[in-house]
């Protein structure tokens, strides 16, 4: 059985795709991602596409679902890295992605999360850092 | 009008999820050898994974035809996606933004006909449906 895995980093949870989803993947990945955040009190969502070549509007759902259920949770979310060749057909397909934070790599979608979260970023009670996350 | 030949023709069949990272991957190699761009190729392959999507929700799996064709100097992919499901009833409303009979986004058939040079669909209730899309390479 496939899975992405979930990274801690402090207060921050990344992801990067590394493998074409399929539904199944995209779905578990959802669930997995909104339950760590409850789990770890994370306050932002670092997504990682640049490996991705395809997003589809059922994928960039999977995104902006990701983005509103993180919100809800007090957690912001950040996709980064995105070919422009997707970012292209995205905005023909139709899909403009609303309400997701872009950046243009890791470390500017780090800066903007860090910028996001602001002052209130110390506080993070210091846990056990188990990386990866498996239910 | 220059008449569309097919040069290659190949049919793979999508009943479960997976097939859709196999037929996607396909669809790649395709555009590849006739040197479609990778602008045109990602329009192409996302316009696929839409159409093959509403095949498997909708029309309960089917078959994909993946041809090359010419047309003088030109090169392209055709797709043809033929399911045996329930078909649609309004296809004019299904080509709107928006509309869905399921719980997506309804960009599925619009957004694949907005991405693809040529578009065609053809459903009668009942009896399913067949989408045909066209991307040329430079298109």
């Amino acid at each position: 059985m496939d899975k992405i895995p979930i990274l801690r980093m402090g207060n921050f949870l990344l992801v990067t795709i590394q493998v074409d989803l399929y539904d199944r993947l995209a779905l578990d990945l959802e669930a997995d991602l909104v339950q760590m955040v409850n789990k770890t009190s994370s306050r932002g969502v670092l997504i990682d596409i640049s490996a991705v070549s395809i997003v589809d509007s059922f994928m960039g759902r999977i995104i902006g679902n990701i983005a509103s259920m993180s919100k809800i949770l007090d957690a912001e979310t950040v996709v980064v890295g995105m070919q422009p060749a997707v970012a292209i057909t995205l905005i023909e397909l139709g899909l403009p992605l609303k309400g997701v934070h872009t950046a243009l790599n890791v470390e500017r979608g780090m800066n903007l999360l860090k910028s996001m979260i602001g002052s209130d970023i110390q506080d993070g009670e210091e846990t056990d850092d188990d990386d990866t996350f498996a239910e | 009008m220059m008449m569309i030949l097919s040069l290659s023709k190949d049919n793979i069949q999508v009943q479960k999820e997976q097939d859709v990272v196999l037929l996607r991957n396909r669809v790649r190699e395709v555009a590849v050898k006739i040197k479609m761009g990778l602008v045109n190729q990602t329009k192409l392959i996302t316009a696929a994974s839409e159409l093959l999507r509403n095949m498997l929700r909708y029309g309960g799996g089917g078959e994909c035809l993946i041809e090359v064709v010419t047309r003088g100097r030109d090169n392209g992919v055709r797709l043809t996606f033929k399911d045996q499901g329930p078909g649609i009833s309004d296809i004019a409303a299904a080509m709107k933004d928006g509309f869905s009979t399921g719980k997506s986004l309804g960009l599925g058939l619009p957004g694949a006909k907005r991405l693809s040079n040529e578009f065609d669909i053809k459903s009668k209730p009942g009896e399913g449906t067949v989408v045909m899309i066209l991307k040329w390479a430079n298109g």
